[in-house]
């Protein structure tokens, strides 16, 4: 090991070996198979194939919401908050490609850089490379990467939002969607979409004076609304309280067992 | 739309001490707008940070902006925690306030290319563009 937790690496896998040192944790394999499924390899499928037996233990929880709502910060808190808990901590973070030259800004990661050091933290920054529905297409494959690599909880951020982009839904068994006050009336919470397929809804900038007023509104519509102020990390212990109690009565009704964090 | 081929990915970011961020958002946003995955890290990274992230992030290549004058100190070591974790195959390369006298040296220690002020957007889009894609 070098100070960094990484190993040093060799230049060509084996689909068998990579396999191998994903499951030991090495940083540099998880990150190369990440990028072999991002591109459709063959090599990376036949590897992930190999370490299925190994996922499905993981607390895997997705973050969406309005752009600017605070997806990126509150995961941070979410992070620190995992990892004093002791958890190894996976975020897959997704941002968009430009549907008109291909390149994308991948900038999510700058409110996490205070965990960029810690070997219990792994970060990953996807761009939809064309894949509408807020994730990108390889997020359930780059799940299944950090579960086998040991994960405890992964931490998916969507792009920031409309409406219609639900995708998260289907990767992750428990959803947060942030919101910010003020962006809206009451009715605005009555629509469907985002709101609906959220088992916790986060009021962020909890210090806006709006903000009770919105956390309100939310609260005639939804059984579980949290005031949050990210920055401060104020409400993050009952945000990690609501994300464990969704995660027991999902596992309560029988739905496929995840362990909670 | 569907993106078929894979679009290079690059990491910009300041490291060391300085807060002057406009040159290297203008980077960031022309590699962007050249098709490419740009992970911009911000400021104030140590080179500890940059490299783990590099290496996380799976990137092609680093671009680095310094204008503290520290840049002696911080490329090599970059370049040295890259060598250690065997990831010696991440392209380096920076901009910034580097005066001539330090370049050849930098570039002998294994920076690929420095871009000082006044450097075409397009010769550094050029660099970036004819980068190699054997990983």
């Amino acid at each position: 090991m070098t100070r960094f937790g990484i190993h040093l690496n060799k230049p060509v896998d084996s689909e068998s070996t990579l396999a191998e040192r994903v499951r030991q944790g090495q940083v540099r394999a998880v990150a190369r198979l990440i990028t072999l499924l991002e591109r459709g390899k063959q090599e990376g499928r036949d590897a992930l194939r190999l370490l299925e037996a190994d996922t499905s233990r993981a607390a895997i929880i997705g973050v969406t919401g309005y752009p600017g709502a605070g997806k990126s910060t509150i995961i941070d808190q979410l992070v620190a908050a995992y990892r004093r808990l002791g958890h190894k901590v996976g975020v897959l973070a997704v941002d968009m490609t430009s549907p008109f030259t291909g390149g994308a800004l991948l900038g999510d990661r700058i409110r996490m850089q205070q965990h960029a050091l810690n070997p219990g933290v792994f970060i990953r920054s996807l761009a939809t490379r064309g894949h509408r529905g807020g994730v990108a297409a390889v997020t359930g494959e780059a799940v299944s990467v950090l579960e086998a690599a040991g994960y405890d909880v992964i931490l998916i951020e969507t792009v920031g939002v409309g409406q219609g982009e639900l995708d998260i839904a289907v990767v992750a068994p428990t959803v947060v969607a942030v919101v910010a006050p003020a962006l809206g009336d009451e009715v605005q919470a009555m629509k469907a979409g985002l709101l609906e397929v959220a088992h916790v809804i986060v009021v962020n900038k909890g210090d806006h004076p709006d903000a009770d007023r919105t956390l309100r509104e939310l609260n005639e519509w939804h059984r579980s609304v949290l005031k949050v102020t990210a920055t401060t990390g104020e409400g993050i212990p009952a945000l990690i309280a609501a994300i464990a109690e969704q995660q027991r009565l999902r596992d309560l009704e029988g739905a496929p067992t995840r362990a909670a964090p | 739309m569907t993106v078929t081929a894979a679009p290079l990915r690059i990491l910009i970011g300041k490291v060391g001490l300085d807060g002057h961020d406009r040159g290297v958002k203008l980077i960031a946003r022309a590699l962007r707008d050249a098709g490419m995955e740009v992970i911009y890290t911000g400021l104030h990274q140590t080179p500890e940070q940059v490299v783990t992230t590099a290496i996380q992030e799976d990137v092609d290549a680093i671009g680095l902006s310094i204008l503290s004058g520290a840049h002696n100190t911080l490329f090599r070591r970059v370049l040295e925690l890259l060598s250690a974790q065997g990831a010696d195959d991440i392209v380096v390369f920076g901009g910034g306030i580097i005066p001539n006298e330090d370049v050849p040296a930098l570039k002998e220690a294994g920076v690929k290319a420095l871009f000082g002020p006044g450097t075409p957007l397009d010769d550094i889009m050029r660099f970036v563009k004819e980068l190699p894609r054997s990983r």
